[in-house]
C-alpha cells in the first residue's frame, strides 16, 4: 500500500517507466508474432497448391507425389552430414576441451568458429569448383569395387556432383555447430568426477568414458538434433554442389534434390501456383526443422534441469 | 650431487618400467613418414597422400607398440588420443582447403581494374568471349553487389537491434521469469533453427500477400534477414544484461532513479561492448546469407540503391548467379572469376566483421579494477 502511494505521488518519470515496459513487451510480443507470422503467412500461400487438382502440379501428380523425393533427398543429405560430421566433431570438440594444451584451447575454439563464420555460398562455391572434382577418382573406385552395396552402384558421377559430395559439404557446414556445443558440455563434466576417476589409476580415455561421455550424452544428442536442423535446411551448398534428378538409391550418381536446394533454384523464375507449390515445399520444411529443433531444445532443458541438481 | 643423483635415477627408471620411452612418438613419427614416403613413392607421391598414409601408420605404428609394452589398457589411450588429434587435424583440412582455394582463384578477380567500382550493367556474353578468345580484359564488377549488400544489412540491422535489444531488456528485467518469458525465450530458440530459406519465403509470401505478387525489393530481404537476426541479438544482448552486476541496479534504485533510466543509464552502458559485439557477430551471420536474398531480392545487373522499389543485387546472390548462370555459357571463365573475386571480397568483409566483435568487446569493456 506505502509502496504504490509513494510511487504514486511522484509524476515525474512515471511515463517513462510506463513507455518503456510496454515497448519492451510490445517486442517480446512481437518475436512471438513474427514466428506465428512465419507458420501464418506460409500457410496461407501454400494453400493453393494443396488444393490444387493433381494434374497442375509440377510432375502431374499432386503435390504430396511432388515432395515426397525431395523429403526423402533431404533426408539422405542430413543424414549423411551427420554420419560423417558427428564422430569428428565429438573428437574435435573432446581435444579442445580434454586434450589440447590449456593456454592453446581457446585459440584452437576460435579456428573451429572460423569454420562457422564463412558464408555458406562460398562452402557451396568451394564444394562445385574443388570438392566435386577432388573427390571423384573415389567415386570411380567406389563403384569399380563396392558397387554391389546399392548406394555405390555405378556408374559414378564424371563430374562427382552427387549427393554424396553435398552431404560431404554440409558435414563441413554443421561440423563447428556440434563441435561448439559438444565442447561447452564437456566443460562442465564435474571436476570432481573426473579427479575422482584418474585417482582410481583410470588412463585419460577410461576417464573420459567414465565420467565425461556419461554426463554429456544428452548434451551430445541435442547438438547433433541442432546440427540436423542446420543440415536439413541449408540450401547454397546442395543447390550448388549437387547436380538434382530423380529419387535414387546410388549416392555417387547425380539425381536426389533436396527441399531447400529445390526453392532456391526454381523459386527465383516461379509464378502462379508454382510459387504456391515451393511455398509449400517451404512449410514442410519449416515444420521438419521446428520439429527437430523442439525435440534437441526439449533434451537440453530437461538435461538442464537434472545437472543444476548435482 | 653425482653420486646422489644415481640411486634416484635407477630407481625412477624401475618405477617406468613397462612405459614408452618419451622419445617414442617422434620415433614412431619420423619412422612412419620414411615408410610412408617410400610407399608413396611406389604408388605415385602426392603431399596429400603422404600426410594421410603417414598418419595412419603413425596410429598404427604407436598404438601396437604400446600395445607390446604398456598393455592393452595404455594401447587403447593412446588410439583414443589418436583419433581425437587425428579428427582435430581432419577438420582443419575443409578450412585450409575452402582459404586457399577462395585466395588462389579470388585474387585475379579482385584486382582486376574497376572490379570494386563497376556494376554488371550491360556485361553481356559478348565481353567475356572476347576475353577468353581475344585476350581481352574482363570487365564487369560488384558496385552493385557491394552496394545492395550494405543497404540490405543496414536495414535488416536497423530492424532487429531495437526488437531485439528491447525483447532482451524484456526478458531481463521484466519478464521475472513468468510465463510469457519462458514462451519468449523458447520461441526464441526455435527461430534460431529457422532454415534461412524459410525466412526468405516468409519475407515473400508477408510481402505478396499484403504488397501484391511478385514483389521482390531490397526491404522484403532486410525483413527475410532480421528474421534470421533478432533471435541472435536476443541470445547475446540477454546474456549480456544478466551479468550486468544487481547491485548497479540496486544503487541506482536507492537513489531514486527510475527503473527505465536505470536501464539507459546503468545497465546498458555497462553491457553496451558485449552488445555491440554481439550485434555485429549477428551483422556477419546474416551478411553471407545467400538464399533468404534469392527468393525476396531477385538479382539485379545494375545499380539500384532504393532499397524500397526494384530488384537489388547482393555479393552472396552476385556469386551464386555467376556460378549457375554465367554471363556467358560457352566461355563461363570470367564469369567464375567474377564469383571469386566476390567470394574473397565477402570472406573479407566477414573476418573484418568478426575481428571487429573480439575488439568491441575487449576495448569497451566496462573497467572492473579499482
Amino acid at each position: 500500500m506505502t509502496a504504490t502511494s509513494l510511487t504514486s505521488t511522484q509524476g515525474a518519470g512515471r511515463a517513462g517507466d510506463k513507455v518503456f515496459s510496454t515497448a519492451a513487451l510490445a517486442a517480446g510480443c512481437f518475436i512471438l508474432a513474427v514466428l506465428f507470422g512465419v507458420a501464418l503467412f506460409l500457410v496461407v500461400q501454400a494453400i493453393p497448391a494443396l488444393t490444387a487438382p493433381a494434374a497442375e502440379i509440377q510432375g502431374g501428380e499432386g503435390f504430396f507425389a511432388y515432395i515426397w523425393p525431395i523429403v526423402i533427398g533431404t533426408i539422405i543429405a542430413a543424414a549423411i552430414a551427420l554420419v560423417i560430421a558427428t564422430p569428428i566433431a565429438i573428437g574435435v570438440a573432446l581435444f579442445i576441451s580434454h586434450f589440447a594444451p590449456r593456454r592453446l584451447a581457446s585459440g584452437l575454439g576460435y579456428v573451429v568458429d572460423l569454420l562457422a563464420a564463412i558464408p555458406s555460398v562460398i562452402y557451396g562455391a568451394w564444394g562445385a569448383a574443388f570438392l566435386a572434382k577432388e573427390i571423384s577418382p573415389a567415386y570411380n573406385w567406389l563403384a569399380a569395387n563396392m558397387g554391389w552395396l546399392p548406394i555405390f552402384q555405378g556408374p559414378a558421377s564424371a563430374t562427382g556432383k552427387t549427393i554424396l559430395t553435398a552431404g560431404i559439404v554440409l558435414s563441413v557446414m554443421v561440423l563447428p555447430i556440434i563441435t561448439s556445443l559438444s565442447r561447452e558440455i564437456f566443460l562442465q563434466t564435474p571436476k570432481l568426477h573426473e579427479e575422482a576417476a584418474l585417482a582410481l589409476g583410470a588412463t585419460r580415455w577410461e576417464m573420459i568414458k567414465m565420467s565425461v561421455f556419461p554426463f554429456a550424452r544428452p548434451g551430445i544428442i541435442s547438438a547433433v538434433m541442432l546440427g540436423l536442423g542446420r543440415a536439413l535446411g541449408e540450401t547454397m551448398a546442395v543447390a550448388l554442389v549437387l547436380s538434382s534428378g530423380a529419387l535414387t538409391a546410388s549416392l555417387i550418381q547425380s539425381g536426389n534434390q533436396t527441399i531447400a536446394a529445390e526453392i532456391a533454384l526454381n523459386f527465383p523464375e516461379a509464378s502462379g501456383l508454382k510459387v504456391s507449390t515451393l511455398i509449400a515445399a517451404g512449410l514442410v520444411l519449416f515444420i521438419i526443422t521446428l520439429a527437430v529443433n523442439m525435440i534437441a531444445r526439449w533434451i537440453i532443458s530437461r538435461h538442464k534441469e537434472f545437472s543444476g541438481a548435482n | 650431487m653425482t653420486s646422489t643423483l644415481t640411486p634416484v635415477r635407477s630407481k625412477r627408471s624401475a618405477l617406468t618400467k613397462g612405459q614408452l620411452p618419451k622419445y617414442a612418438p617422434y620415433v614412431v613419427l619420423a619412422g612412419a613418414l620414411i615408410v610412408g614416403a617410400a610407399i608413396l613413392a611406389l604408388l605415385g607421391f602426392n603431399a596429400f597422400g603422404w600426410g594421410i598414409v603417414s598418419a595412419l601408420l603413425f596410429a598404427i605404428g604407436l598404438v601396437s607398440w604400446s600395445a607390446a609394452v604398456e598393455g592393452s589398457r595404455k594401447a587403447k589411450d593412446k588410439l583414443a588420443t589418436c583419433l581425437v588429434v587425428g579428427s582435430f587435424l581432419v577438420a582443419l583440412l575443409p578450412l585450409v582447403s575452402v582459404i586457399w582455394t577462395v585466395l588462389v582463384n579470388g585474387v585475379p578477380g579482385l584486382l582486376t581494374p574497376g572490379f570494386l567500382s563497376t556494376s554488371m550493367n550491360g556485361v553481356t556474353g559478348v565481353y567475356d568471349n572476347k576475353a577468353v578468345e581475344e585476350g581481352a580484359p574482363v570487365v564487369g564488377g560488384i558496385y552493385h553487389a557491394l552496394l545492395g549488400t550494405v543497404q540490405i544489412t543496414l536495414l535488416a540491422t536497423l530492424i532487429s537491434v531495437p526488437v531485439g535489444l528491447l525483447t532482451a531488456i524484456y526478458l531481463v528485467e521484466y519478464g521475472n521469469d513468468g510465463r510469457l518469458a519462458r514462451a519468449i525465450t523458447f520461441f526464441v530458440d526455435v527461430m534460431t533453427g529457422i532454415p534461412s530459406i524459410v525466412a526468405g519465403l516468409f519475407a515473400a509470401a508477408f510481402f505478396f500477400a499484403i504488397v501484391g505478387p511478385g514483389t521482390k525489393t531490397g526491404a522484403v530481404a532486410a525483413v527475410a534477414l532480421s528474421v534470421l537476426m533478432i533471435p541472435v541479438v536476443v541470445r547475446s544482448s540477454e546474456e549480456m544484461l544478466k551479468i550486468v552486476p544487481n547491485e548497479l541496479r540496486e544503487a541506482a534504485y536507492a537513489l531514486g532513479v527510475r527503473k527505465w533510466r536505470t536501464i539507459l543509464k546503468v545497465v546498458i552502458p555497462t553491457a553496451i561492448s558485449g552488445i555491440a559485439s554481439g550485434v555485429t557477430l549477428a551483422i556477419a551471420r546474416v551478411i553471407g546469407e545467400t538464399a533468404p536474398i534469392l527468393v525476396t531480392a531477385g538479382f539485379a545487373t545494375s545499380i539500384n540503391s532504393n532499397v524500397f522499389g526494384g530488384w537489388m543485387a547482393s555479393l552472396p546472390t552476385f556469386i551464386y548467379t555467376q556460378i549457375l548462370n554465367p554471363t556467358s555459357p560457352a566461355n563461363p571463365d570470367p564469369s567464375s572469376q567474377r564469383a571469386w573475386g566476390a567470394a574473397l571480397v565477402l570472406i573479407i568483409l566477414v573476418m573484418i566483421l568478426n575481428l571487429a566483435a573480439r575488439l568491441i568487446a575487449r576495448v569497451f569493456a566496462p573497467k572492473t579494477g579499482r
